[in-house]
């Protein structure tokens, strides 16, 4: 079934998010970059800026208690660098 | 020397590489295809060159340390073979989990491209056997994120275990934040792992081996990896 999603197909599918963000105490000098465009437009009160990645990922065929497994596995092994990021995973439905 | 250059979608400096082995060891060094899944018979030394391997998708490196080839470079590397990981290669070997911490955004966040001056820490691992320690070098960097940093666990370990081998250094050897180009902790340009048979740098010696292209200041770590096989053998 590769090129159809599962939904196409008809089966149960899941859909999650997976945040990933930078540890605190980590440089994010592209946080900082984008904290000083906000000051520019002078949108004002914004203390401070951290930035991060989303992932939305459709999961096929399992309940929740496995789908946050595959997901917190994916995070381990490949989304997040647990060196320098956290990740939550969200189950929404 | 029998030596192999890994080569991974969006790689585009294994050709220096492959031609600075050529130069310096007198043998072809083998392509390898990131989706083999083992290294030709025989090999002594395993390259991860520079370039842009997966765009830099994620993060630099993420996605081409999880390749099949990278399951046969750390056996590899865990029987004690020699391992030199240059630019997007080092950034590799950091995610690969076969050196420790990360290379960040650089502190400007700039692209530097440009020659830097590096200080030889060690003189006694088979990568700089042709450098004195504390000599300086002149080589080029090429990157977006060479700013190294791990948490202060590992900085102390590192740097107690001698493992920092080239620091970003004045044209005298002083090391100074106005010449830390990327920003790295310590002024970390490369590092070595515990075993000392795994190097990572962000610099590219290999683009230093020529006098037609100006300088030749990386051609002892060429020359050093070679003597270290005639040495053995």
């Amino acid at each position: 079934m590769a090129g159809a999603s599962a939904a196409m197909m008809g089966t149960e599918t899941m859909k999650a998010r997976v945040t990933v963000t930078l540890k605190s105490g980590i440089l994010d000098p592209q946080g900082k970059a984008i904290e000083g465009a906000l000051r520019s437009l002078g949108l004002r009160g914004v203390v401070s800026v951290r930035q991060g990645k989303v992932f939305d990922i459709e999961i096929e065929d399992a309940d929740r208690a496995a789908a946050e497994a595959v997901l917190k596995s994916a995070a381990e092994k490949l989304l997040a660098n647990t060196v320098i990021e956290n990740y939550r995973v969200e189950v929404t439905g | 020397m029998k030596s192999a250059v890994l080569v991974f979608p969006g790689i585009n400096r294994e050709r220096d590489m492959a031609r600075a082995l050529r130069l310096l060891s007198g043998r072809e060094p083998a392509m390898v295809w990131h989706a083999d899944a083992a290294l030709p018979s025989g090999t002594e030394l395993v390259v991860i060159p520079g370039g842009f391997s997966y765009g830099d998708y994620l993060r630099c490196g993420a996605i081409a340390a999880r390749a099949p080839i990278m399951d046969a470079v750390r056996a590899f590397a865990a029987k004690g073979g020699l391992v030199l990981a240059v630019c997007n290669g080092f950034q590799i070997a950091c995610e690969a989990g076969l050196l420790p911490g990360v290379l960040m955004r650089n502190a400007q966040l700039r692209f530097i491209c440009r020659d830097v001056y590096l200080r030889v820490e060690r003189s006694d691992t088979p990568f700089t056997r042709g450098y004195n320690a504390g000599q300086v070098i002149r080589v080029p960097v090429a990157h977006g994120e060479g700013n190294y940093i791990a948490d202060g666990e590992t900085i102390a370990r590192l740097e107690g275990e001698g493992r920092v081998i080239f620091r970003y250094a004045s044209p005298d050897g002083m090391i100074d934040p106005d010449w830390n180009h990327n920003g790295a902790m310590n002024a970390i340009a490369g590092i070595i792992n515990a075993q000392g048979n795994v190097l990572g740098m962000m610099p590219h010696p290999e683009n230093h081996v020529e006098a037609a292209i100006g300088r030749t200041d990386g051609r002892g770590l060429f020359a050093g990896l070679v003597d270290h096989f005639n040495l053995a053998a």
